[in-house]
């Protein structure tokens, strides 16, 4: 547990030189701005889709995945490592939650015949 | 060079989860999911972060996309009727989508003109799948260990949440089957010549 703890592994990055174009680089900025547009889309898509929760839980997904850029971007533009390992993390637990959502999907689908969430009052008892 | 890459994958990106959310077959929404993935994959790679890369293929595309594409054809849906209310969302949605990217934009704007910082690799930096595996098998190892028990509960969950017993079919039943005992199944039976039984 000694190695190389403490101190912050650079993550291998571009030489300066490549990502330089017409005196604009690729700096950090960029990737937030994809990432907050794909946050915003998950979110619309959660609104606009209310009653296909197939449709929501990809959404949802979209969310993750804009999470994801964002904490690798942090990552190698800051020159640490961990950002990566939590969006290793993030995947993890992406994945796991898209397998019982979809899980809970068929079920409700085996009981019911049919998905519309907007209704869905069965667990008021 | 670089720009232009990122300047046309993240224009896929963004388009291709728009398309995500408003294409009217959900079939169709799996597999501009999977493009958007793919692409988001290419935006990593061109930072650098290789194995983050992979990994979103192998496990977004190869594992929760196909999962997605399984249920979506499995359940057989009248989709027309999902899609109803469509337009009394839509401008709910986009309000709250509009108000959600100003406030994003405000902090990132704030964030990147305060002074941004650009990196520089250092020679002899380790490859990134080096650099992940020696923080994530030290530093990090109880973190991985408990993300392989999510994923152990979660496989664990979706079995059991789907599993069913039909009285219809019939099942290997293993315990019953070891646990025949020889006077159960084989009877000496004294059959006179010419009778039979």
């Amino acid at each position: 547990m000694q190695s190389s703890s403490r101190t912050f592994v650079r993550a291998r990055a571009y030489e300066s030189g490549n990502l330089i174009m017409a005196g604009v680089e690729l700096t950090l900025g960029h990737y937030l701005a994809v990432s907050a547009a794909l946050f915003t889309i998950g979110v619309f898509g959660i609104f606009v889709n209310r009653k296909n929760i197939i449709v929501i839980l990809m959404s949802i997904e979209l969310i993750l995945l804009s999470v994801n850029i964002n904490l690798v971007a942090f990552s190698v533009f800051n020159g640490t490592i961990m950002g990566q390992v939590f969006a290793m993390i993030v995947l993890t637990v992406a994945a796991a939650e898209a397998a019982v959502g979809l899980a809970i999907l068929v079920v409700y689908f085996r009981n019911r015949g049919e998905i519309a969430v907007e209704d869905v009052n069965v667990l008021h008892g | 060079m670089a720009l232009i890459a990122f300047y046309i994958l993240s224009t896929i990106v963004v388009l291709s989860a728009l398309f995500v959310v408003a294409a009217r077959n959900p079939v169709h929404s799996v597999l501009w999911l999977i493009l958007a993935f793919f692409t988001s994959a290419g935006l990593l790679v061109l930072i650098g972060a290789e194995f983050l890369a992979m990994l979103l293929v192998v496990v977004y595309v190869g594992a929760v996309a196909v999962l997605f594409l399984f249920v979506v054809m499995m359940l057989d849906i009248d989709f027309v009727a999902l899609k109803q209310g469509f337009q009394n969302y839509l401008v709910v949605g986009a309000l709250i989508a509009l108000a959600l990217l100003a406030e994003i934009g405000i902090v990132a704007a704030a964030a990147t003109f305060g002074g941004g910082e650009t990196f520089n690799a250092s020679p002899g930096a380790p490859t990134n799948a080096e650099a992940l595996s020696r923080v994530l098998y030290t530093d990090y190892l109880l973190l991985f260990q408990m993300s392989g028990i999510v994923l152990l509960v979660a496989m664990m969950g979706a079995i059991v949440l789907t599993l069913r017993s039909r009285p219809s079919v019939k099942r290997q039943n293993i315990a019953e089957q070891t646990g025949r005992k020889r006077k159960d199944a084989v009877e000496l039976k004294d059959v006179r010549p010419g009778q039979g039984l």
